[in-house]
């Protein structure tokens, strides 16, 4: 394998691994103020159905995001309302919400545009094009240096960039403000925040809207930037690789920018088979590789390799003591 | 003492929760443009005016007992089996096995060796899972959902690669051989003489599934290991206490799931399609949650609302076939019987017991 096969595998991983890196990053927030969320994938499709859409008929591409960010908040609103408020089953609201998004994006695409449950195609200024940054085209032709910088480096989306920003700014969020530090107390130990006087529904609302805006960017860079357009079940599991993803850093930031971008690789691969024929010099299933970020997380989740502990409180709606 | 007496709890709040759906379904059709009452009137006759309409109700009614009943065991014990869809597809692989390699004389046999072949399939495809949380206590919905993703995986290598014809282009087995074909209701009924739809799947497979339904109703509420399912889903320390072991009633619930789940590819695969092809659950694993749900995971709840499920399914496709609303319609109606019936419970729930509290308040005042 050449060095600019090699670049351009780790350009597609990039370009897979924003995804899952943004809804991952959104689990996190909710999972670690104790409300689990299965829903990442319909908020997601949701978010990638109303970008498209309202991108498409606006023109504007920021317009779009909008509407795929208020989507996803909907849907996060809906998850609140079941899962804080009413103290529901938090599982069983997020299995509700995927079947919610997969339906109503088909059933509206299908009534605005009429093509079969997609959006036409976006051009122009309804899609995020790549920004290439300063000096990438001089410095292309420098040996090493030059590729790894125009071709990995230059030339993603702003979505993209973005993404990779929002790892350093939640760990700093969850680590080093008060917000932060009440928000993982309220997914280990609720009681004692409602005992310091902080409201844990509020913070669980916080929480779970953060959730729903990330979960929206995903979406819309899902249809706006790596493709151009909305079609039916677009998110096609990602929101549950995210959520493998999640389990696999243990709920902390930094581990899920490596998580995503080793299950982003797996994605990358599967396309280049003749690269893996290359590299460890035998065929490789693409069945395994898409399979493999879940038989991975379910060895991890089995605790055989460095054991997962989720936030104590997740799941349990809180009820105040009276 | 309980707030509301039983039939409220076990007619009425479903009921309103279904109503609400029901309207919300009628909000979202007015608002793409179409009539609910004309859309309801053509599912109704195109899923029960007729014994072919019938005959797609009920075939996919089959489907949904058998994968409500699997979610219905497992929510005893308080376990969430969202890999339903995983364990039928496994049961699947099962049923092609067992069709295409035994030579079976009579198709009473054959369904006898495919159920117990799709059983053990989906029963193992439960049992890990079932077996990573009662020993390692990894949560077993993210386990199931993982499943369920890894069965779509392995049955995808295995058509392409070991099982699909040689020169077949189409990812799925060969026909399975004549012997194994399930009659229909169609052939069950005319000795009978009762005339039904020749072209309809459905088979006697439902007959399994209607003696699951009743199957299971004994084991939960007749038996002994159903009391211990059933103290352990109320409380898991008071089950212990009581000397049950939570990693046996973990298992055996499970397995029980996956085996029920997994039995539904006596339906779909031997009974319709003849073959195992990719996809053959399409979601029917995921309505088992709905249904589950909405039966109050009692079998004879199960029964009905698969019944229900099936008709939606069928309506639903006469809706896609001649208006303009696609077939997604059902997976909005289905989220919403989910949202209503499960995960907002307690907004119908609340409301309620504050009004049977005042009324038995009002009671009490008047006899006293």
């Amino acid at each position: 394998m050449d060095y600019l096969t090699f670049i351009q595998l780790l350009d597609s991983t990039v370009r897979l691994a924003t995804p899952l890196l943004l809804a991952c990053l959104a689990g996190l927030f909710s999972e670690r103020a104790g409300i689990f969320d299965i829903g990442l994938e319909g908020k997601m499709l949701a978010a990638a159905f109303f970008s498209a859409a309202i991108a498409s008929l606006t023109g504007n591409v920021w317009i779009g995001l909008m509407a795929g960010i208020g989507a996803s908040l909907l849907l996060s609103g809906l998850h609140g309302l079941a899962s804080i408020t009413f103290r529901g089953n938090q599982l069983i609201s997020g299995v509700a919400i995927n079947f919610l998004a997969a339906g109503m994006t088909v059933l509206i695409a299908q009534d605005w545009f009429q093509q079969g449950g997609r959006t036409p195609s976006l051009v122009g200024g309804a899609r995020f094009e790549g920004i290439t940054l300063p000096g990438a085209d001089a410095m292309a032709d420098t040996p090493i240096i030059g590729p790894l910088y125009s071709e990995l480096i230059s030339g993603h989306s702003i979505l993209v960039y973005l993404a990779f920003a929002a790892v350093p700014l939640t760990w700093w969020l969850l680590y080093r403000t008060r917000f932060g530090l009440r928000l993982r107390a309220v997914g280990e130990n609720p009681a004692s925040v409602d005992t310091a006087g902080i409201s844990v529904v509020g913070l669980r609302y916080a929480a779970v809207g953060i959730c729903g805006i990330l979960c929206g960017v995903a979406g819309a860079y899902l249809s706006t930037a790596l493709q151009a357009g909305f079609v039916k079940d677009m998110s096609a599991g990602r929101g549950f690789i995210a959520l493998a993803a999640l389990i696999f850093a243990k709920w902390r930031p930094w581990y899920a920018l490596w998580a995503t971008l080793l299950f982003g690789l797996f994605g990358a691969l599967e396309t280049r088979p003749d690269v893996i024929e290359a590299l460890i010099g035998m065929k490789v299933q693409g069945q395994l590789l898409g399979a493999l970020p879940y038989i991975m997380t379910v060895v991890i989740l089995a605790g055989f390799v460095g054991k997962a502990i989720p936030p104590r409180a997740g799941g349990e709606p809180y009820v105040k003591e009276r | 003492m309980d707030v509301m007496p039983k039939w409220a709890e076990v007619v009425l709040v479903p009921l309103i929760s279904l109503l609400l759906a029901a309207i919300i379904s009628a909000l979202v059709i007015l608002a793409i443009g179409e009539d609910p009452v004309a859309a309801v009137k053509l599912m109704v006759t195109g899923a029960l005016g007729s014994t072919y309409g019938w005959g797609y109700t009920l075939y996919y009614a089959t489907n949904f007992m058998f994968t409500g009943l699997a979610v219905s065991i497992a929510f005893h014990a308080r376990l969430f089996n969202i890999g339903g869809e995983g364990q039928a597809m496994l049961g699947g692989l099962g049923v092609a096995l067992a069709c295409l390699y035994i030579p079976w004389p009579h198709w009473s046999l054959a369904l006898i060796g495919a159920a117990f072949m799709a059983g053990l399939f989906g029963a193992v495809w439960a049992a890990i899972p079932a077996w990573l949380q009662a020993k390692r206590g990894s949560h077993i919905v993210i386990t199931t959902i993982m499943f369920n993703f890894i069965a779509a995986a392995l049955l995808n290598y295995v058509l392409v690669n070991m099982l699909r014809p040689k020169g077949s282009m189409d990812p799925a087995t060969a026909r399975f051989p004549d012997a194994t074909n399930l009659p229909t209701l169609h052939d069950l009924l005319a000795p009978l003489g009762i005339a039904f739809s020749k072209a309809a799947p459905a088979n006697v497979s439902l007959l399994v599934a209607v003696a699951a339904c009743f199957a299971l109703w004994v084991l939960i509420w007749r038996t002994r290991l159903g009391y211990e399912i059933r103290a352990y889903g109320h409380s898991e320390s008071a089950a212990r206490y009581a000397g049950i072991s939570p990693v046996k009633i973990t298992m055996i619930a499970m397995i029980i799931s996956g085996a029920l789940a997994g039995m539904m590819a006596t339906n779909n695969v031997m009974g319709e399609a003849e073959r195992l092809v990719l996809n053959s659950t399409e979601g029917a694993g995921f309505i088992g949650i709905a249904v589950a749900l909405m039966g109050r995971s009692h079998p004879l709840g199960v029964f009905i609302a698969a019944i229900l499920f099936g008709f939606l399914y069928q309506g639903g496709a006469e809706l896609a076939l001649w208006t303009s609303i696609p077939r997604e319609l059902i997976v909005v109606i289905q989220a919403l019987v989910i949202l209503f019936t499960g995960a907002l419970d307690n907004m119908v729930r609340i409301p309620l017991e504050k009004v049977f509290l005042a009324l038995r308040r009002r009671k009490t005042r008047g006899a006293g």
